[in-house]
């Protein structure tokens, strides 16, 4: 036993396999070339369109601050309803009724299909009047937009864990639900509920046609009427958001992989089934 | 891998208080039946657990063993029948109020805590104060020997040490029933040994009564002080594990535990059946069987094999098992059966060698009906 308790403690001290080196052959560098140079043209295009004077001049222009705010009220309301509302469904849904997964897969993906004029009249005919023509109803508008790629997010962080034995281990350590929920469920959901996140602010951050429906001056409407005042401006703020859009990106997938290589947790995967880092180290022993 | 003797000695009295003080409660499951959609799962399971006793439920996949533990856990409800511990009909007690201790079957560790947060966890729950619970949480790891790895992430431990952790988990809430869910199933053969005996020595000595759910029959004979055999929801048998392999109630347990022969013999409706040319009485259920035509069943310590010159067998193989030998005979009819004979006394029985084989005098068999 005393042998084994060596061998186990080796087993568990024992450093992770070095990464395979793996080959790169050259059509993937071919591709990766493509990719690129179709992504990277219009960049530098539109940076050498507008000039870098444009991006100094796009914070000072009226109504910039406004619109930059309001798109980022109404991100955070949109991040915050949707983690709200969409995290303890996808939980019960992967608990209580596994079966309707594919339903909820189905109906999740409404808002993409459906065009955005009639998701408006849609809300427009049902919303309580004190919430029309207020900012909080586009709000309530991108929680709906956010659905599926929110509901991908934490289905796949789901996935990466055994949430039924976790939630069920819990209970019998005396946590209720809602313990069960915060101490549990939600810190080994983080890296999903950080991809949702991004995912939902770069969409509102990005959205036109629900804002400029709903007559909405957000960052994007205001880029687009501010095209007609000065091209190079508009064309600098476009790549100004895209570029803080992408800086949030990655600052939350440098997190959430800090806390999985922490916690063997999963690895940030906005769309994919979460790659399962979470294993047993020796597990034969 | 082993307890920490030194540290069980010292650690002993504060963690005997962290799991129980030795005081398992009597847990009695009444008539318990559980339908899923058209599948019977449990069809009135009855069994009574003294206090601070070992029980397993053993029997193959399906047999409803497993969801009488989720019963029991307070994670399934029963369609009919009742739980009680300690005398109180727990079943309309949420699982997380039960006060009961579970070790699961897949690793369920919280991985965003250590091993001695997972310990506590439940001590937290019971709002002890910090400074108390990580004493008790750090005795109960060095209780089950892993004292250094208290701030390692469950990734971070390998699956034998998980389930170790799993069990202090468990052990720390002071549970007066331990449930077990086939908890060394994942594990590989060297360490299941080895955890087994660590799980029989704590549960011994903190007294817990401890309801244990496996498919493995080694498992269950070596660690339990009762083993109760399912069969499609029900209870075939409930006994001590010798009492199980030496007299089966039924055919189905006879099989299930331990390897059993099928000889074909005669019944002859006075509890004898003649069986090999011996006439051998029977035990077991046989109210049912008419006279005449029977399977026998004999375990291969029960049979004799010797070498003869025009026997009704012939040697098709041999298992070295030490002390003993495995001799694999096939009898004329086509029966094949498997024969237990002292290695020192198997050595002329090669293959192709022609036998005898005989039922050892006295032993009561079962019988069933002839397939």
């Amino acid at each position: 036993m005393a042998a084994v308790a060596s061998a186990e403690q080796i087993g568990s001290q024992a450093p992770r396999p070095a990464a395979r080196r793996r080959s790169f052959p050259v059509w993937r560098w071919a591709v990766l070339l493509i990719a690129a140079v179709y992504f990277g043209i219009p960049l530098y295009s539109g940076l050498k369109f507008a000039g870098f004077k444009a991006f100094t001049q796009v914070v000072g222009y009226q109504d910039f601050g406004s619109a930059f705010g309001l798109s980022l009220r109404l991100a955070l309301i949109a991040t915050v309803l949707t983690l709200v509302l969409m995290v303890p469904t996808t939980v019960y849904v992967h608990l209580r009724l596994p079966r309707i997964r594919r339903m909820m897969e189905a109906i999740t993906i409404l808002p993409i299909v459906i065009p955005p004029i009639v998701l408006i009249i849609g809300v427009l005919k049902v919303a309580p009047g004190f919430l029309i023509s207020t900012p909080n109803l586009l709000g309530l508008e991108y929680v709906i937009l956010a659905m599926p790629f929110a509901y991908r997010s934490l289905d796949s962080g789901l996935r990466s864990f055994d949430v039924k034995t976790l939630v069920e281990a819990s209970n019998s350590l005396g946590a209720g639900w809602p313990t069960t929920l915060w101490r549990v469920v939600i810190p080994n959901l983080r890296t999903a509920m950080l991809s949702a996140t991004v995912l939902t602010v770069a969409l509102v951050l990005g959205e036109y046609t629900m804002a400029s429906l709903d007559n909405f001056q957000t960052f994007p409407v205001w880029i687009v009427n501010f095209e007609q005042n000065s091209g190079t401006v508009a064309v600098a703020a476009s790549l100004l958001a895209l570029f803080v859009t992408w800086l949030l990106l990655m600052l939350i997938v440098t997190l959430g992989s800090r806390r999985a290589r922490k916690h063997g947790g999963a690895e940030v995967a906005l769309f994919t089934v979460s790659t399962q880092t979470r294993q047993t180290v020796g597990e034969t022993e | 891998m082993t307890m920490n003797a030194a540290a069980g000695t010292e650690a002993s009295g504060s963690v005997r208080g962290a799991a129980g003080d030795g005081a398992g409660a009597p847990v009695v499951l009444d008539s318990l039946s559980r339908s899923f959609g058209a599948v019977r799962a449990l069809d009135g399971l009855s069994l009574d657990i003294a206090p601070g006793e070992l029980v397993a439920l053993l029997g193959p996949s399906g047999c409803g063993k497993t969801t009488a533990l989720r019963i029991v856990a307070g994670f399934e409800h029963a369609d009919a029948g009742s739980v009680t511990v300690d005398g109180r009909d727990v079943s309309p007690v949420p699982a997380a109020k039960r006060d009961m201790g579970m070790v699961f079957q897949s690793y369920s560790l919280f991985p965003n805590m250590t091993a001695l947060e997972n310990v506590a966890f439940g001590l937290r729950m019971r709002k002890i104060a910090a400074g108390q619970r990580n004493k008790r949480a750090a005795a109960l790891l060095d209780m089950v020997g892993l004292a250094p790895q208290a701030r390692q992430y469950p990734h971070q431990l390998s699956g034998g040490q998980q389930q170790r952790v799993a069990l202090a988990r468990a052990l720390a809430i002071e549970p007066r029933v331990l449930l077990l869910d086939e908890p060394l199933s994942a594990l590989d053969a060297k360490v299941r040994l080895q955890l087994r005996e660590q799980i029989r020595t704590l549960q011994q000595r903190l007294g817990t009564t401890t309801l244990f759910v496996t498919h493995d029959q080694e498992e269950a004979l070596s660690m339990a002080d009762r083993v109760g055999v399912m069969r499609d929801g029900r209870l075939e048998q409930i006994a001590t594990p010798s009492e199980l392999y030496s007299t089966p109630a039924t055919a189905f347990v006879a099989e299930f535990v331990g390897t059993m022969n099928r000889v074909p013999g005669t019944y002859q409706g006075n509890d004898e059946v003649t069986v090999l040319g011996t006439v051998a009485p029977v035990h077991g259920e046989h109210a049912n069987v008419p006279a005449g035509a029977v399977d026998v069943l004999v375990r291969p310590e029960g049979l004799t094999v010797e070498a003869v010159a025009a026997g009704d067998g012939i040697v098709t193989d041999r298992t070295f098992l030490g002390s003993l030998t495995r001799v694999s005979v096939l009898l004329s009819g086509d029966v094949a059966v498997k024969v237990d004979k002292p290695s020192t006394a198997a050595v002329d029985l090669v293959p192709g060698t022609s036998v005898q084989v005989g039922v050892a005098g006295g032993e009561p068999v079962l019988i069933t009906e002839h397939k």
